[in-house]
């Protein structure tokens, strides 16, 4: 992919003639650049329209996402416009995919404010995937450097000190989504979370779309969580909790539910991602002002991590996330309902726990990613998952992830607090066997099964849902490797 | 009531055997295991009293055990558990902590309640069994 002669940059003199050039000759195609140690890195996945070339597809991406316009502007002589060009620097095509290309972008991060994900993702994502020249782009990944991590405060909490908050160590959290997410009272509601609370859940959880709607207002739903969140406390000796969310109309209402959250003594928040960057990076300096854990739910990340051609990937979503300050984050199952390749939803664990996240091309990591003790982001699996792959969850995604299992305690033949104490003895009996050397992927239905001899409820709960998976080809795998599902 | 805190308070009582397959594989991580005991089992009493140092130096289970019986032979009605320190970059805490020893009655919490302004209450939780002075509660 050598720069071909129509490409190359022109001579200083002519390139600001008024007119169009192509976005390659105005500079923005610069194939020996050496990326900097402190630049932005950003790797589009990109389809060029038919007759686009893919260096000129790459350039426009750079032009667009920094200095350019459809145009050459006189006005860039009054700047050092050299510095502030991106340069796409390389273009490879995708394997296996001979309309898609891989290009590589290098960012000055002078381009950008600091502790600003609303400036960052203005720029990266701000208007290139409208871009016409392209059919589609998807943003896939982003190398962000070690100053500009350190302009952004991170998760208020992270794994290490809600652990210790907590005093729960050595397994998984449980939790569970009250059912059903729509229709109950205050008072209906708050007996969902106590019996799984009591039942051997460590939280429970609002779902996205739990507001304050007529059936029942804010107040009412956080005062019946913590009559339930405490007296399962006072039955059992252990730290209970409810994520109450507080995501709302104005910031001003965010803060106020957050506040009455704060009073009643919850030890966690919730937000959805919908609220947008500024209202995240806001509400996480709350949570760091009032010792408050903060729980992200990913609510509308679908509609543009999902498709492979065009978006932005998950994996980028969790690095603005964990700079922005989360400190629970939704970042799939593998093996339940919702969309993810395992290997995928691997990589965006990596994101979200390790302290220097190494390149992974397997599991969708193309960039080496220091954090710089930035605290870790507890990823969280929901949705269809159930006791009878406890093995494989804890196999897939190791101890420190909340494995929520809403229908799967809520719907137990034998009622929520049975629900709750199959997944909690599931749970321990999988560790247990794991600590002891045990090879929990080939084992662990032997292990479940020996566990429920002295757990009727965990029985009950092997019987309920021993055929359910939900087997689906993904959409969004990595390019480099074949990607099997869990069965 | 039973108490749940620890790791693997869900599953009948471990064995001796278990209990050294888990310091066992606490040793293998190069974590350094220490034991604690309480008669105070409040979920936020962080700091249960020490049963000597956590075994930074100590490679070998059989003689953890030797440290954790020994506690449990001093504080029979005590509530001890085993905890797991992990001096990892990023980590520098605990991995794993749980229950080996509990008294035979566990009479629970008291749930305190304290009318607040509009419908708040004010929680708080005792266990029963503080109302006695430390070393007399079980």
């Amino acid at each position: 992919m050598g720069a071909s002669g129509h490409t190359q940059q022109m001579d200083i003199s002519k390139r600001y003639t008024a007119g169009v050039l192509k976005y390659a000759q105005m500079g923005y195609w610069q194939p020996a650049y050496e990326p900097k140690e402190s630049d932005v890195l950003a790797l589009f996945r990109i389809t060029p329209q038919e007759g686009v070339d893919p260096e000129e597809a790459a350039a426009a991406v750079a032009g667009e996402s920094s200095t350019a316009t459809w145009t050459v502007v006189w006005t860039d002589r009054l700047t050092a416009c050299e510095n502030y060009r991106a340069k796409a620097y390389k273009v490879e095509p995708v394997p296996n995919n001979p309309l898609q290309y891989f290009a590589w972008i290098a960012y000055e991060l002078d381009l950008f404010e600091e502790g600003s994900i609303a400036n960052l993702t203005a720029s990266i994502i701000g208007n290139v995937f409208s871009f016409k020249p392209l059919k589609a782009a998807r943003l896939e990944d982003m190398r962000l450097p070690l100053a500009y991590v350190k302009t952004f405060r991170g998760p208020p909490t992270g794994i290490v000190v809600e652990r210790e908050r907590l005093d729960k160590f050595g397994r998984p959290l449980l939790g569970a989504t009250t059912k059903p997410k729509l229709g109950l009272s205050g008072k209906n509601y708050g007996r969902v979370v106590y019996e799984a609370l009591k039942g051997g859940l460590d939280f429970v959880k609002d779902d996205e779309n739990i507001n304050s709607q007529a059936f029942m207002h804010w107040r009412d739903r956080f005062l019946y969580c913590m009559e339930a969140v405490n007296r399962a406390a006072a039955a059992t000796g252990e730290i209970k909790g409810h994520y109450l969310n507080v995501t709302a109309g104005t910031m001003e209402e965010m803060y106020q539910r957050a506040e009455f959250a704060r009073e009643l003594a919850s030890v966690i928040v919730m937000v959805d991602l919908v609220v947008g960057w500024t209202a995240i990076q806001s509400l996480s300096n709350w949570c760091r002002d009032n010792d408050m854990i903060l729980h992200m739910h990913r609510a509308g990340h679908g509609t543009y991590t999902r498709q492979k051609s065009h978006g932005v990937s998950f994996r980028v979503i969790a690095k603005w996330l964990r700079l922005a300050g989360v400190d629970h984050l939704h970042a799939g199952t593998a093996v339940g309902k919702l969309e993810g390749d395992p290997m995928t939803v691997q990589g965006y664990y990596a994101v979200c726990r390790e302290s220097v996240t190494s390149v992974d091309l397997p599991r969708g990591l193309f960039f080496r990613q220091d954090w710089g003790g930035m605290r870790k982001v507890m990823p969280v699996a929901s949705g269809g998952i159930h006791a009878g792959q406890m093995h494989q969850l804890l196999d897939l995604f190791g101890d420190d992830v909340v494995l929520q299992f809403g229908g799967g305690t809520i719907g137990h033949p034998m009622g929520i607090q049975a629900g709750a104490t199959a997944n909690r003895v599931a749970l321990e009996a999988t560790v247990l066997a794991r600590n002891e050397g045990r090879d929990i992927r080939h084992e662990g239905p032997d292990i479940l099964a020996s566990a429920a001899r002295h757990c009727k409820p965990l029985q009950a709960a092997l019987d309920t849902w021993k055929d359910v998976t939900f087997n689906y080809a993904s959409t969004d795998t990595s390019d480099f490797v074949p990607t099997p599902s869990v069965s | 009531m039973r108490v749940t805190q620890g790791a693997f308070s869900f599953l009948p009582d471990l064995t001796d055997q278990q209990i050294k397959a888990q310091v066992e594989y606490c040793l293998r991580n190069n974590w350094a295991v220490s034991v604690e005991y309480t008669d105070d089992i409040h979920p936020r009493n962080t700091y249960w009293e020490m049963f000597g140092m956590p075994m930074f130096d100590l490679h070998d289970a059989a003689g953890v055990m030797l440290e954790i019986n020994a506690c449990r032979k001093t504080y029979p009605r005590h509530y001890v558990r085993v905890n797991a320190f992990d001096s990892t970059l990023g980590w520098e805490t605990i991995r794993l902590s749980f229950l080996v020893n509990r008294p035979l009655e566990e009479p629970g919490f008291r749930l305190r309640r304290l009318e607040a302004q509009g419908r708040v209450q004010r929680y708080a939780i005792e266990p029963y069994a503080t109302d006695q002075p430390p070393g007399h509660r079980y």
